[in-house]
């Protein structure tokens, strides 16, 4: 936006209150005095509370996961104790296998965002501002509220997902104490939560390709889906990648749908526990934070190593204007 | 623009197929929409119903009288006034702090020259990318050295400050003309008096993003409330609904009217900064 005054700007501005101003206010080392100490002061809160309650605490919790906590509090140093267990516990494999499922199911919703929101994204097209604010609706809504009415709808005795599926014949189950379809409904609600955040992304996206493309495409007779595939879907793989990584980066960290629509009394919890799931029940509820800390350790090497990949994949299919 | 080469191919096939995919195009829009709304359609029917209707086989859509006391009996079978002035606080303090400290992050981070800045800034970037369960058991270490669990100032604390704030901020103060800076600064004015009086005030747009992006996730926000703070009449309504559950299990429709009653103040704020917010979403996905 600001481009045009940019460029204008040596054209602009007369030449001489710059010089005029480096030899006033600036150091020997080309800095303003008055930008040096308000920008300590201005950056200072956000600074200090970063400092002292994100990276201090990651830094402590590197440190914890090399201790044991004992029952009274305290924490031992153990070496590499955790770790050894985190590799043997099978428990942490089920709820790695579990995050992975919930992810993938996650992903679906980009394909379809990216559907509503070409179809959104067709000039003159009424009610554009409603379709949006419903589809978006999911993503303001209180997750217990959520979790809450899907509880409900999945309910194996009362839930009318049961009774639609009746009308056609298909049996159903309780699918949230199911072992088996457990974390797969709980995945269906993460698509229907997610999938107007995404829209929103690509709708942005598509608004800032040129109309001309699809001018010049529609001249040659080129129909409107073949437009979509060879135009839009090109185009947008930037944010297409953006939103996979940011996605990705989510899903793998899931713990709210989880705790919320299966909880610790579930029978198909061990089917539906998550990393950041199994993390809270070590560290929080059974207080074995050293364990914890371990685990939220792996979760970290976990999400950098998958998004380095998507990073490194990327240039096979991530068309930059 | 595409519209204008309707008229240079005069062919009634065009015009039909344009006419009728329109309507395929609602069509599907519609369908997508009412599968969205279905579960809140539900969730309104249910708080209406008797418990009886609540758990009827085959389900009942529609309940044969509107049970409007399930409203208030949300008041007497959940902490739910308690809760709600709770997730006020937390909501309003991360807010107003986020907006006032990430601002004035971001202004520095976008326009002051200073020693360290470099240093400063791969640091909060590497807080925007370490997953938050990192902090969580510190972060409950450091408020119980200070006393704080089961305190509302626990539940906003952390939130105040934000690695994603303060790039949004820095965002929007680098998409405004420099030139406005530098004439303040001619005039005799120091960066803090430029900040406060020029460039807050056109960042308004950024700031009403940032404050709407932050209501909203602080209202929801679920780990960290039930990380801190046990007791009910600490919690924030996220967590109260989330541990009353268990509690009120079968009584549906009395949790259906406290999850709308809950979820109808973020609800609103979002239809009405809707533009803001959704742009907020867009320049920070689009920025990265």
């Amino acid at each position: 936006m600001s481009s045009p005054v940019t460029a204008a700007e040596p054209a602009a501005v007369p030449p001489l209150p710059r010089p005029d101003l480096r030899a006033r206010r600036r150091s020997s080392k080309g800095l303003r005095r008055g930008d040096v100490i308000w920008g300590y002061l201005l950056i200072a809160p956000t600074a200090i509370g970063l400092l002292g309650l994100s990276i201090w605490p990651a830094i402590q919790t590197f440190w914890f996961s090399f201790t044991t906590w004992g029952s009274f509090g305290g924490h031992t140093f153990s070496g590499l104790d955790n770790y050894m267990q985190v590799v043997k516990d099978p428990e942490l494999g089920r709820s790695l296998l579990n995050t992975f499922i919930y992810t993938g199911m996650t992903l679906i919703s980009i394909p379809l965002a990216i559907a509503l929101a070409a179809l959104l994204n067709r000039k003159g097209l009424r009610g554009v501002g409603v379709y949006r604010t419903l589809y978006f609706l999911p993503v303001v809504t209180l997750p217990a509220a959520i979790s809450l009415v899907w509880k409900l709808l999945y309910n194996g005795d009362f839930g009318p997902v049961n009774a639609l599926l009746g009308l056609v014949g298909i049996p159903g189950t309780s699918w949230l104490s199911n072992s088996h379809t457990a974390i797969y409904a709980i995945g269906i609600v993460s698509i229907w939560s997610s999938v107007g955040y995404n829209m929103v992304l690509f709708l942005a996206g598509m608004q800032s390709i040129p109309a001309e493309y699809y001018e010049a495409a529609s001249i040659d007779g080129a129909s409107k889906f073949r437009q979509f595939l060879r135009i839009t879907v090109p185009l947008i793989t930037p944010t297409t990648f953006f939103v996979a990584v940011i996605t990705v980066i989510n899903s793998l960290q899931a713990f709210d749908l989880v705790y919320l629509m299966v909880g610790p009394t579930s029978p198909a919890l061990q089917s539906a526990e998550t990393v950041v799931y199994l993390f809270y029940e070590k560290g929080i509820i059974q207080s074995q934070g050293g364990y914890a800390a371990a685990i939220a350790f792996v979760l970290l090497v976990l999400i950098l190593i998958i998004t380095l990949f998507q990073f490194r994949v990327q240039k096979r299919w991530v068309h930059y204007a | 623009m595409p519209d204008t080469a309707v008229p240079l191919r005069p062919g009634r096939r065009r015009a039909g197929t344009s006419r009728s995919s329109s309507v395929l195009i609602h069509a599907l829009l519609i369908l997508g929409a009412v599968i969205m709304v279905a579960p809140f359609f539900w969730e309104l029917m249910t708080s209406l119903k008797t418990f009886a209707e609540s758990t009827a086989v085959p389900p009942k859509i529609f309940p044969a009288s509107p049970q409007f006391a399930n409203f208030s009996e949300v008041f007497a079978a959940l902490p739910f006034a308690v809760q709600f002035v709770n997730t006020v606080i937390m909501t309003v303090a991360r807010t107003a702090g986020q907006v006032i400290f990430c601002s004035a992050a971001g202004y520095a981070f976008a326009r002051l020259q200073f020693p360290g800045r470099g240093v400063l800034f791969i640091l909060f970037l590497s807080v925007l990318m370490i997953p938050s369960q990192l902090f969580l058991l510190s972060q409950y270490e450091i408020m119980q050295a200070f006393g704080l669990l089961n305190t509302v100032t626990a539940l906003a604390l952390p939130g105040i400050f934000s690695a994603f704030g303060t790039f949004l901020m820095r965002q929007f103060f680098l998409q405004l003309p420099p030139e406005l800076d530098e004439a303040a600064r001619i005039d005799g004015a120091n960066p803090f008096q430029v900040f406060w009086r020029i460039m807050m005030p056109l960042a308004t747009n950024g700031m009403l993003a940032l404050g709407v992006l932050t209501a909203i996730w602080s209202w929801n926000d679920l780990l960290w409330p039930l990380v801190v703070n046990n007791a009910p009449d600490k919690m924030p309504l996220s967590a109260g609904l989330a541990t009353l559950q268990g509690q009120f299990l079968t009584n549906y429709p009395v949790l259906m009217a406290g999850s709308i009653l809950a979820s109808v103040p973020m609800i609103v704020l979002f239809v009405i900064f809707q533009k803001n917010m959704l742009e907020g979403i867009a320049s920070s996905g689009i920025k990265g």
